[in-house]
């Protein structure tokens, strides 16, 4: 319990001090977490007269070993993040690409300059993986963002109760591992026993061998990752949908919108930022596909439903070529960048 | 009532539909597994003429069938013991008893015959020390890069910022060598290390500090509390809410990671559920029943985790900057 010398609202350094005891300093903590703007609790606060704090005179310490010095403590906090960030990140972003002009055998590497990526440019596999995860991205991403707004819409205007039912209903899905979810849909889609076959069976449409034909093997991968709940994007819109100011809204209802008039010129508009955040969110996500692809058709039949993470995948860990598998993940990279970067600006200048 | 007042009813309850069918349909593949995993696999009753797998039956079943067998038996057995024929009645009693069996059974054999409560334990090994060690290694560099001032402050904290826009396939192969260098290769540090490099933790833990007012730091200071003592008795007080969340997120994300544990881990013994999950589908001995009996063991524990933390979870993506 030591003593501290405060005015209210003022710098420690100057003019008289109270008292302050570490129990008001509690005091203070609960207020401020209580979300009552702080005001310091004088419990016991004494004026005190003389008793000055000791000046931390603000030397000129140019040197920057000087104020490195200085500041060791808050190295000290950072240095267990650091090294793990470190040798875990840094070190092996920076091993990518160097790694991708090499090739890498038993013997070691040697350098190779653009070989890699002309051997994986001109391999069809990969091409083809680009080509199918470009496929998927287009298709999969607005549904995603689709999806999540006209749920996130209808669920809106609900009672609590019936927003956090249907949250809970819509997020539960994505929090469950993905492995799992494609074990499920695996088995939906089997051409004996599975739902789907059974489905379009009521409509008196002949089975379908799901994920056993080149032709439908990528599609039903779609629709799958299109029926799995958007439960991320439906938060998030939600939450975005309930910071709209009310009164554009009250607004509007005078000048006489109907609802969908108001959802199309005040919600979407307002939604702007959010809908950007999420179509690079889940463009990032779509190019990354590779669970499902791995779990339920191992990029088969033939390369119908390769994709690129699926191939980087097989190249480095079923090929050992590390130099190549490299430099494709180094090509990806480049392909979300660009993506990203193109979303970014075309949906920010449609203001 | 007006026919305007009739419009809006209508209009609500069309709502209503709409989502509950979309619930519906979202569920669905959740249900089935759960539905699967205690469906009732070969079975005959006397008025079969041969034994029916229940799991793979044209149509599917849509609900375990020994739920309904159960209730039949037992209407038969109650009806021959009122006509008082014993034998009639110990042998429904036998298929009462034959159907509660067959209904767990993937269970009994999951656990007796996989390693299922292996990658339990070690899944919740990883998931709960990766954890600990982020919230707190986040919260302590969130802490300075909000409050101190130092030199290569602003780079530390862009850099860190600036590796949340790359992939996490382009560090797979050096980090898998480096993980060999450190001859970590096979063991749990594989994939607790690596996940301590995430910036998602720092930048949240910083966001959320900010806020703190400088004067509480100050205070304490004067107070005569050492750096050390500042940062658990003011911070970590202060930034509960958002090491809540990162605790959830984390969690979550360590334990359906499913890329990077199938890369690192070779030994039966020390792989998660899902990468297990993996081996068991890939072995092609475990019948469906059995595959969607360990799927059961591996959602439920998240499922009551979402129920329990749903708060939390709200809040977390409601900030922003968390993947799906």
């Amino acid at each position: 319990m030591g003593l501290a010398h405060l005015t209210v609202g003022t710098s420690p350094l100057d003019g008289v001090g109270y008292r302050l005891s570490s129990q008001s300093l509690q005091f203070y903590i609960h207020n401020y977490v209580l979300g009552l703007e702080g005001k310091w609790a004088t419990l016991e606060t004494k004026p005190v007269t003389t008793n000055k704090v000791e000046q931390t005179a603000v030397r000129n310490t140019n040197s920057l070993l000087k104020r490195m010095y200085k500041n060791r403590v808050s190295y000290f906090f950072l240095m267990p993040k650091l090294l793990f960030f470190f040798l875990f990140m840094v070190v092996p972003i920076v091993w990518a690409f160097i790694l991708s002009f090499q090739e890498f055998n038993i013997m070691g590497s040697t350098w190779v300059g653009f070989d890699n990526y002309i051997t994986a440019f001109q391999s069809n596999v990969f091409k083809i993986s680009l080509w199918n995860t470009f496929l998927y991205t287009i298709v999969t991403v607005p549904a995603f963002v689709i999806t999540a707004l006209v749920i996130a819409s209808l669920v809106q205007p609900l009672g609590k109760l019936s927003q956090s039912f249907f949250r809970a209903a819509f997020y539960l899905p994505t929090v469950t591992s993905m492995v799992i979810i494609a074990m499920v849909w695996r088995w939906m889609y089997n051409y004996r026993f599975g739902i789907f076959n059974h489905i379009i069976g009521w409509f008196g449409i002949e089975p379908v061998n799901w994920l056993g034909q080149s032709d439908s093997a990528l599609p039903a991968l779609m629709i799958m990752s299109i029926l799995i709940p958007p439960g991320a994007g439906i938060i998030i819109y939600l939450a975005a949908m309930n910071d709209i100011d009310q009164s554009l809204y009250e607004a509007a209802k005078i000048d006489g919108a109907n609802a969908l008039q108001r959802w199309l010129k005040i919600t979407i508009p307002m939604l702007k930022p959010t809908t950007l955040y999420l179509v690079i969110l889940s463009t990032i996500g779509s190019f990354q596909v590779f669970t499902q692809i791995i779990m339920m058709t191992g990029g088969g039949p033939g390369n119908a439903t390769e994709t690129i993470v699926h191939v980087i995948y097989k190249t480095a860990f079923r090929d050992f070529k590390f130099g190549l598998a490299s430099a494709q993940s180094v090509i990806l990279f480049f392909i979300i960048m660009v993506f990203a970067i193109f979303q970014y600006r075309s949906l920010r200048d449609h203001h | 009532m007006k026919p305007k007042q009739v419009n809006q009813k209508v209009g609500k309850l069309l709502i209503y539909v709409t989502l509950i069918f979309m619930a519906i349909v979202s569920l669905l593949p959740l249900y089935w597994v759960f539905a699967t995993s205690l469906q009732l696999p070969s079975y005959q009753n006397e008025t079969m003429e041969q034994p029916v797998n229940y799991v793979e039956s044209t149509p599917p079943k849509l609900y375990p069938v020994g739920v309904k067998e159960y209730f039949h038996q037992w209407q038969k057995r109650e009806a021959a013991k009122d006509a008082g024929d014993a034998s009639q009645a110990a042998y429904h009693d036998e298929k009462m008893k034959e159907v509660v069996t067959k209904t767990f059974e993937g269970f009994v054999i999951l656990f007796e015959r996989t390693k299922i409560m292996k990658w339990l334990l070690n899944s919740l090994y990883i998931s709960i020390v990766t954890t600990v060690a982020i919230v707190l290694i986040d919260t302590m560099s969130g802490y300075v890069l909000a409050k101190k001032n130092f030199p290569g402050k602003m780079l530390i904290f862009w850099s860190i910022i600036a590796t949340m826009m790359i992939p996490e396939q382009v560090t797979l192969v050096p980090t898998f060598m480096m993980v060999q260098k450190l001859q970590l290769f096979d063991t749990h540090w594989a994939l607790i290390f690596p996940s301590l490099a995430l910036a998602f933790g720092v930048f949240l833990m910083r966001q959320f500090l900010l806020a703190i007012p400088d004067e509480l730091i100050e205070a304490a200071k004067i107070d005569g509390a050492s750096e050390w003592k500042i940062f658990w008795t003011v911070i970590v007080p202060l930034a509960k809410p958002a090491m809540a969340v990162l605790s959830i997120f984390t969690f979550v994300l360590m334990w359906n990671s499913f890329l990077w544990p199938i890369i690192v881990l070779n030994d039966e013994n020390l792989l998660t559920l899902p990468a297990g999950l993996k081996t068991l589908q890939d072995a092609n001995l475990a019948s469906f029943k059995l595959l969607m009996t360990g799927a059961t063991v591996a959602a439920i524990p998240m499922i009551v985790f979402f129920l329990l933390f749903q708060r939390y979870f709200v809040k977390g993506l409601s900030m922003g900057g968390v993947k799906q």
